[in-house]
């Protein structure tokens, strides 16, 4: 029996935080009473018309720049009919042949192993309003007394990238999900928030044979809201259809909803029905033009994407794990990059912010942005345990210290006097000293047997009050012991 | 003594400048007209006698402290009942809105009402504005002012009959096949019909949104630029309206038409024409020639198909635009027992009206899978073949004439059985729709039965200065100023 191979392709729907909606001025940051944010245009009154927003269509170019998509210079939009309640117009502006952005791509690394995930097209779209589906069925339609509905959401401005299917396991899928996710909010342009729905995902699944060319017969899961459960219902997915398979059925496609309680997709209509858009472009609508200068005026505006921002961590040291965690978040990233320049140590620092820093501040209940921690103390701190002035517990609590407004990591140093003695002079003279004292551990030293090494080490840290680097005084004291043997 | 109904809107214009009569006498004037007319016509769905009073009263007031916003200030218009009006009932001649209000006024509503327009109220169309007769309103029919047993034409029939009796001096209506300029051909006013995207569609209910345009009725080709001058122009609302300088209509009618070349359309002036519109349209084509223009015949060969490309495109975009009207937010909701998806299509089988449903279906298929290319992709390439014979015509000659409907009016009920005989009465209209280009009709006489005859003048896009021009010509040719009948005073309701 041959092995069996997962072929995945995501659609993902991102809601713009623009001021205002698609195609008419009601604000977009949706208000929690419902119907409050709507106009004629966004309830689809007779006689109202679209007009799109410059900024949103700003918001979908940066977007498709950063995911290396051609942007077509003139783009259409297209009527998406069907017949829904929280649908106004009964038909959705969306866009079908000439999207917006086109032939992208995305790079993906699950362990180590870097996937190029195609992106087909970046297209403009408004979102629905919402049904609340009240009733026994615990919000299912079907079983619904009755649905209300808020039109808030309605034409709130929506891109849809879609991947080519290029994914192919549950891992790489979840790992796409979060490079997208930290690339929409690197872009900032939407808040991009899975649990509130700002950020959706619909997966399409099919499995074939390894080494087969041909698509099987795929089915899409929708209602996936966190990369959890976007991993999960996918490998759920990839084995309900092998198990199908396996048994000499046949796959239906379909849509497919995820119950995150039940850890299960469950087909979303009992009977089959084939959709017909009736796709035909809006004749309300002039076709979009994004011209050279405006496409370029993108391009220099963008950000630093997420990629290049953890290969420059890494290339200042920090391990690639690491790197990640820092890039994904703002603050610990701005601090790291306030702290780090020429041959500090990256790594250290690296560590420290996405460690100790994380650690503390949860502990401590606040937010790292509300410390008093900066981007100095932070290098300062790295230098005094380079030069052996601080050892690395000592480290944690000037961090702390520093953290809770203590002062620099230098006064703290000295006002608690946890600085080490690391003059080579000093512990020079504090061996010499305790050597002499102590002749006959010389002596057995000089005969072979290292076992009074660490009985002088600790008369030695005695002697200095505890405040000697002890890699310092190990070396000095095998230097000393060994020149007399 | 002139009634004062029967003034154009330049001299009711005079009259209200120098304090002969006020808007109040105005508005008592088409009142008082509607009062005797209506009964018979049924231009109306929607009288707004209180809304039209203060602004009668308003606009006096005005005058009365000096402001003069121009030349519609006091004067009373009607507008198609497709128009939004906010607080007004506004219906589409349809049960599907019986009943609604507007929370909004249409850009052109809004622009007329800050004209000083004063709004009497909403005239009666075919539902939706489908339909060429005024027939198919679901609130009862309008009748032919020259001659109740008759169509006025349509849809926007109760504009044009309004406007021909009197009981509105202007008024506006949308053409989206010929539905402002074939009622004004069929009951003897001036219609015209702007450029796509002259005029602001923003609050008009939409029909096809690719051919709809709103355009004026008048009792004059002066007074239609006038109207015209108040309306056009971009609007931030409508993304398809054109953003340029617009120019003083009213001001282009001079020049005659020497020295311009006139094609006269030899495919519209060929078998399916009746032999008296036919034999009008050739006299008054004479008559320019000796007025000092070039008169040729030019040939639009893919008008033959424009008809059956313009009844795939229209319903196919109607099917979309009247997906709205589900029973969810507004108008009709049907009571039926059962699910989401029983409500929306029942009350969709209630709201609208036979020839409503037709259009959708027809325009559902025509936009379904498998069927796209041959119906529609294949409407829209013959939309462009209509639009290159236009361009190739407008290098040989300055403007296009032909008749403006290939009859005068038909008996009421005659083609309602016959959707085919009814769509050929906007075979010489629907190239201008398809093309978006500019065109009026102008009426040069009567036929035999004592109807109104329309000619037509089609100019290339944004031509609608020269069109004014060669219109005002042929106004002036064809000394066209019998009044309906039913406009007489002495007409007393049955």
């Amino acid at each position: 029996m041959t092995a069996w191979e997962a072929v995945i392709g995501i659609e993902t729907h991102v809601e713009l935080s623009t001021k205002s909606k698609m195609f008419c001025g009601c604000p977009a940051d949706i208000p929690d009473e419902p119907n409050t944010a709507c106009c004629p245009v966004c309830l689809a009154l007779p006689g109202s018309l679209p007009v799109p927003n410059v900024k949103a269509i700003e918001g979908i170019v940066t977007i498709g720049t950063a995911l290396g998509c051609t942007i077509n210079e003139s783009s259409l939009f297209y009527r998406k009919n069907y017949f829904y309640p929280d649908l106004p117009k009964n038909y959705q502006i969306s866009q079908y042949t000439f999207p917006v952005c086109e032939f992208g791509s995305l790079i993906v690394e699950v362990q180590g192993e870097p996937t190029v995930v195609g992106i087909t097209r970046v297209h403009m779209e408004e979102d629905t309003g919402r049904s609340t589906h009240v009733g026994e069925g615990g919000g299912r339609i079907q079983d619904a007394e009755h649905t209300l509905l808020d039109f808030n959401r309605a034409g709130v401005p929506l891109v849809e990238v879609v991947t080519e299917p290029d994914i192919r396991s549950a891992e790489q899928a979840r790992a796409y999900g979060a490079e997208l996710q930290r690339i929409v909010l690197a872009l900032g342009v939407s808040d991009a928030k899975l649990e509130a729905g700002s950020m959706r995902f619909d997966a399409n699944v099919s499995v074939r044979h390894v080494g087969t060319e041909e698509l099987g017969t795929r089915t899409e899961t929708k209602n996936v809201n966190s990369l959890r459960s976007l991993q999960r219902a996918i490998e759920f997915e990839i084995d309900r259809q092998i198990a199908v398979l396996e048994d000499g059925g046949s796959i239906t496609q379909e849509t497919r909803h995820w119950n995150e309680d039940k850890g299960v997709t469950l087909s979303m209509r009992s009977k089959e029905e084939s959709e017909d858009y009736r796709y035909f472009q809006d004749p309300d609508l002039l076709p979009l033009e994004v011209s050279d200068e405006w496409q370029s005026l993108v391009r220099e505006s963008l950000p630093e994407l997420p990629a290049a921002k953890r290969a420059r961590f890494r290339a200042a040291g920090v391990e690639a794990e690491t790197a990640e965690l820092l890039a994904d978040n703002l603050e610990l990233a701005s601090l790291f990059e306030a702290a780090v320049s020429g041959d500090t140590n990256g790594k250290l620092i690296g560590n420290w912010l996405t460690g100790e820093v994380v650690a503390h501040a949860r502990r401590e209940n606040m937010l790292v942005s509300d410390s008093a921690l900066t981007g100095s103390h932070l290098s300062d701190l790295a230098e005094m345990v380079e030069e052996g002035k601080l050892s690395s517990s000592a480290a944690k609590e000037v961090l702390n210290a520093a953290m809770d407004g203590d002062g620099s990591p230098r006064d703290v140093a000295d006002a608690r006097d946890l600085l080490q003695m690391s003059d080579a002079g000093e512990i020079e003279a504090a061996v010499d000293t305790v050597l002499a004292e102590n002749p006959d551990a010389v002596a057995k030293i000089a005969q072979g047997d290292s076992k009074p090494i660490a009985f002088l080490m600790g008369q030695v840290m005695r002697h200095t009050g505890g405040k000697a680097d002890p890699s310092i005084v190990q070396r000095v004291l095998k230097d000393k012991t060994a020149g007399d043997a | 003594m002139t009634d004062l109904a029967d003034l154009t809107i330049v001299a009711a214009g005079r009259g209200l400048r120098s304090g002969e009569f006020s808007s109040v006498d105005l508005l008592d004037a088409v009142t008082r007209r509607a009062s005797i007319t209506e009964a018979q016509l049924h231009a109306y769905l929607t009288l707004d006698k209180k809304g039209a009073r203060s602004a009668a009263e308003a606009a006096d007031a005005a005058f009365a402290d000096g402001k003069d916003v121009g030349p519609l200030q006091g004067i009373p218009i009607a507008l198609k009942d497709n128009m939004c009006t906010i607080g007004v009932e506004t219906t589409a001649a349809s049960q599907m809105l019986a009943g609604w209000k507007p929370p909004y006024d249409a850009t052109v509503v809004r622009r007329l009402k800050d004209a000083g327009a004063v709004v009497t109220g909403k005239t009666n169309l075919d539902e939706f504005a489908m339909g060429s007769s005024t027939e198919n309103s679901a609130f009862g029919e309008t009748r032919n002012p020259w001659n109740p047993d008759f169509v006025p034409g349509g849809s926007s029939g109760g504009s044009a009959a309004a406007v021909a009796v009197g009981s509105a001096f202007g008024a506006f209506g949308s053409d989206t096949g010929g539905s402002i300029r074939q009622p004004a051909a069929l009951c003897g006013v001036v219609g015209m019909k702007p450029t796509y995207g002259l005029v602001s569609r923003y609050g008009l209910i939409a029909f096809a949104s690719s051919l709809d345009q709103i355009g004026p009725f008048a009792r004059s080709v002066e007074d239609s630029a006038t109207l015209l001058d108040a309306i056009a122009g971009w609007d931030r609302f409508d993304s398809t309206s054109i953003d340029g300088a617009v120019p003083n209509f009213s001001g282009s009618l001079d020049g005659g038409v020497g020295g311009l070349r006139i094609g006269i359309v030899s495919d519209l002036m060929g078998e399916g024409i009746d032999t008296q519109v036919r034999g009008a349209v050739s006299g008054m084509a004479d008559k320019l020639s000796e007025a000092g223009a070039e008169v040729v015949e030019v040939g639009l060969p893919s008008t033959e198909f424009a008809l059956s490309a313009y009844y795939l495109i229209a319903p196919a975009e109607c099917s979309s635009n009247l997906a709205r009207f589900d029973g969810v937010r507004y108008g009709h909701r049907s009571n039926v027992e059962g699910t989401t998806e029983d409500m929306m299509s029942h009350t969709r089988a209630e709201g609208f009206g036979p020839e409503v449903i037709r259009r959708i279906l027809l325009g559902t298929y025509a936009l379904s899978a498998g069927y796209y290319d041959a119906f529609y992709g294949q409407a829209q390439r013959v939309r462009t073949l209509v639009r290159r014979d236009f361009a190739s015509a407008y290098e040989k000659v300055d403007v296009l004439i032909s008749p403006t409907s290939p009859t005068t009016a038909f008996p009421v009920g005659e083609r309602s059985a016959d959707p085919i005989a009814m769509y050929y009465s906007d075979v010489c209209t629907i190239p201008s729709n398809l093309s978006g280009e500019p065109a009026i009709s102008v009426p040069i006489g009567l036929d035999d039965k004592g109807l109104p005859i329309g000619f037509q003048v089609m100019a290339p896009s944004l031509g609608e200065e020269l069109m004014y021009r060669v219109a005002a010509a042929v106004e002036s040719i064809s000394e066209f100023t019998k009044r309906a009948p039913l406009a007489s005073s002495e007409v007393v309701a049955p």
